[in-house]
């Protein structure tokens, strides 16, 4: 029962949430559900908590009490269908669990009939051969075990786990013979079925340890196809579709040769991009900001970015001058292609976008063009950054942009 | 098409001595590729052989014996580290340029690590493939933008203390002729920048491509190792 409610556990939330009856989760009042999330533990601590309590009496009035007295939750959640989607399958009651404590009291109230009171060593025993007899049973939980020897932490926890769960086994069950006085009687039986076992262990460890084997190489099998799968998915989905456009625009090479580029960055950027947040530093943004532009121009873009850093509001700024450029140089400069590198150092963060195209005066532009003068120049300026240019006629341009770093706290 | 001159028949001349344009294999396992950069390349080499496998690129290079390899860094059979490695241990003369379309930091550091003078990507045009072809003939180091891009990031790192401070660090004319390189300079306008010669600019490229090969900065060793290269 442990594991059917350890995902029961409300979202951790950053504040403590107010004390409501939970609806989702609820087995009965939603009381202890809806404690159990204020407090921030497990239901079933709360849950046990309520049934040792209710030994004396004073469980079940607490129960009723808080049933009355305390608010049901709204039903806040009305407005977020994702997250009511997610929570689909934990709504209304769970049936099993509510046996299972249904169960639990049933049990506790027999023993106590049978042994008359908490301080009877017989019933601790029994207590203890049952506890671990549920944590071995756990163990063999497909489902459960998987999640454990996928890692080696999690390999070591499941020993302890199985070594305690023996151990407690063990403990009650001699306990008991020892307490019933039927310990000697009992040796000579106890001795033929050790010996048994361990006959059996013999027999059946190497078969178990071929199935263990046999296990690991289906699942590093099974991984291995969903990879393939999603290889296979991605290749059809963009490739081949891209391969198709291209067959169907062969008249148009502009156009073929765009729709190749845009391909090629995207299979790129697939296969070698480190996993980083996409929007969040430089590099990946710079990278973003001319693949933009080239889709649009049409005119291939060649970024090297060294270092990174997160985005700020200057860097912002920094990357919108940049795509200025970027765009600039693909209008005007009548070049095949165009060099943008970015350098991140602990100061200050650059960026250089060059081209060998045709050039231009600067002091002959006119005041009232915005693109230079106010993306760029101006934009830096206000950011707290500066921007040069340097050019002339037929010799190409290279716009450097240079932008201060805020220290990081 | 370009030509493809009978094996050995004219290894009395190499290019190193002067005698007229660089004798070159290519090594791709893309047949299309490999025709297309022969046609590209024209008149400005004579390629003397073609592979399309480690194995038959190792045969054909020793029996060529050419002035540069063209190395595919992806190749059925070990790759091209596999090549250099076979290659450049009975015939340290000859020089590799690896060409790829790869933009993965392990396979560039990689593949220049394991001996190859040069990086440049696929999508280079024949003009700017024939003049690498030619600086790397010559002794030189070709590096294009991206390559500069990965040593200056894999330098620039300062987080361990360099073990050998004159081969895990640059100096800050290699950092800077690095950065034009990165920026899309080609060597001779870099030098005008920087007002130093062409000359100089080779030998700053040729240094840093030294600590490449033989530094164990971190950085390096990790990329190499990423994909067992090394």
């Amino acid at each position: 029962m442990d594991k059917a409610s350890g995902d029961r556990v409300a979202p951790a939330a950053d504040e403590t949430p107010r004390l409501t009856r939970a609806i989702d989760g609820r087995l009965l009042g939603g009381v202890a559900a809806g404690l159990a999330r204020h407090l921030g533990v497990d239901p079933v601590v709360v849950r046990l908590a309520f049934m040792a309590l209710s030994v004396g009496g004073i469980g079940i009035a607490v129960y009723v009490a808080l049933f009355f007295f305390v608010p049901t939750e709204e039903a806040e959640r009305e407005d977020d269908p994702a997250a009511r989607a997610a929570d689909g399958r934990r709504k209304g009651r769970d049936i099993s669990q509510l046996v299972a404590y249904v169960g639990l009291a049933a049990g506790l109230g027999f023993l106590f009939l049978l042994f008359g009171g908490v301080f009877d060593p017989l019933l601790w025993f029994v207590v203890f051969g049952t506890l671990g007899a549920v944590i071995l049973w756990q163990q063999a939980n497909p489902g459960q075990r998987d999640e454990w020897m996928t890692s080696t932490v999690g390999r070591g926890k499941g020993l302890m786990r199985a070594g305690a769960g023996v151990l407690l086994v063990v403990v009650g069950v001699i306990g008991f013979l020892v307490f019933q006085e039927q310990l000697q009687n009992a040796r000579a039986g106890l001795t033929f079925a050790f010996t048994l076992l361990a006959g059996v262990a013999l027999i059946v460890a190497p078969w178990i340890v071929g199935l263990v084997r046999e296990r690991d190489a289906e699942r590093r099998e099974r991984i291995r196809n969903a990879e393939r799968a999603e290889l296979a998915a991605h290749i059809h989905d963009s490739v081949l579709h891209t391969l198709t456009l291209i067959q169907r625009r062969a008249e148009d090479p502009r156009e073929v040769q765009r729709l190749a580029r845009v391909q090629e960055r995207a299979l790129r950027s697939w296969l070698y991009q480190r996993p980083a947040d996409a929007e969040t530093t430089v590099s990946p943004a710079l990278e973003r900001v001319a693949a933009e532009v080239e889709e649009e121009h049409g005119i291939p873009i060649e970024v090297v970015c060294v270092g990174d850093c997160p985005v700020d509001d200057g860097l912002h700024a920094m990357l919108r001058s940049a795509r200025e450029a970027m765009v600039n140089a693909s209008k005007y400069a009548g070049t095949d292609t165009i060099s943008v590198f970015g350098e991140v150092e602990p100061e200050e963060v650059l960026v250089f976008v060059r081209d060998r195209g045709a050039g231009f005066d600067l002091d002959a532009i006119p005041e009232d063009r915005m693109g230079v003068r106010g993306s760029i120049l101006g934009r830096m300026d206000r950011h707290g950054g500066s921007a040069r240019i340097r050019t002339a006629p037929g010799e190409g341009t290279e716009v450097q942009l240079r932008m201060p770093r805020i220290p990081q706290m | 098409m370009g030509r493809v001159r009978g094996v050995g028949d004219d290894s009395s001349t190499t290019f190193s001595d002067g005698g007229g344009v660089p004798r070159v294999v290519i090594v791709d396992d893309h047949r299309l590729f490999r025709s297309g950069v022969r046609g590209e390349l024209g008149d400005a080499v004579d390629v003397v052989g073609e592979a399309g496998d480690v194995d038959s690129a190792v045969q054909v290079i020793e029996r060529a014996q050419p002035d540069l390899v063209l190395l595919d860094v992806h190749l059925p059979g070990g790759g091209g580290v596999e090549v250099l490695r076979r290659v450049l241990a009975r015939n340290p003369q000859i020089r590799f340029l690896a060409l790829s379309v790869s933009d993965a930091a392990e396979d560039v550091i990689g593949v220049v690590r394991g001996g190859a003078r040069g990086y440049v990507t696929k999508t280079i045009s024949g003009r700017e493939l024939a003049d690498a072809i030619v600086r790397v003939a010559d002794g030189d180091a070709v590096f294009s933008p991206r390559l500069a891009g990965f040593v200056l990031d894999a330098f620039s790192a300062t987080d361990a203390p360099p073990v050998d401070p004159e081969l895990d660090r640059l100096t800050q004319r290699e950092r800077e002729v690095l950065r034009h390189i990165a920026r899309g300079y080609a060597y001779k306008e870099v030098a005008k920048e920087l007002f130093i010669s062409v000359k100089t600019v080779e030998t700053h490229v040729s240094s840093v491509l030294r600590k490449l090969q033989l530094s164990n900065r971190h950085e390096l060793s990790r990329w190499a190792t990423a994909r067992r290269l090394v």
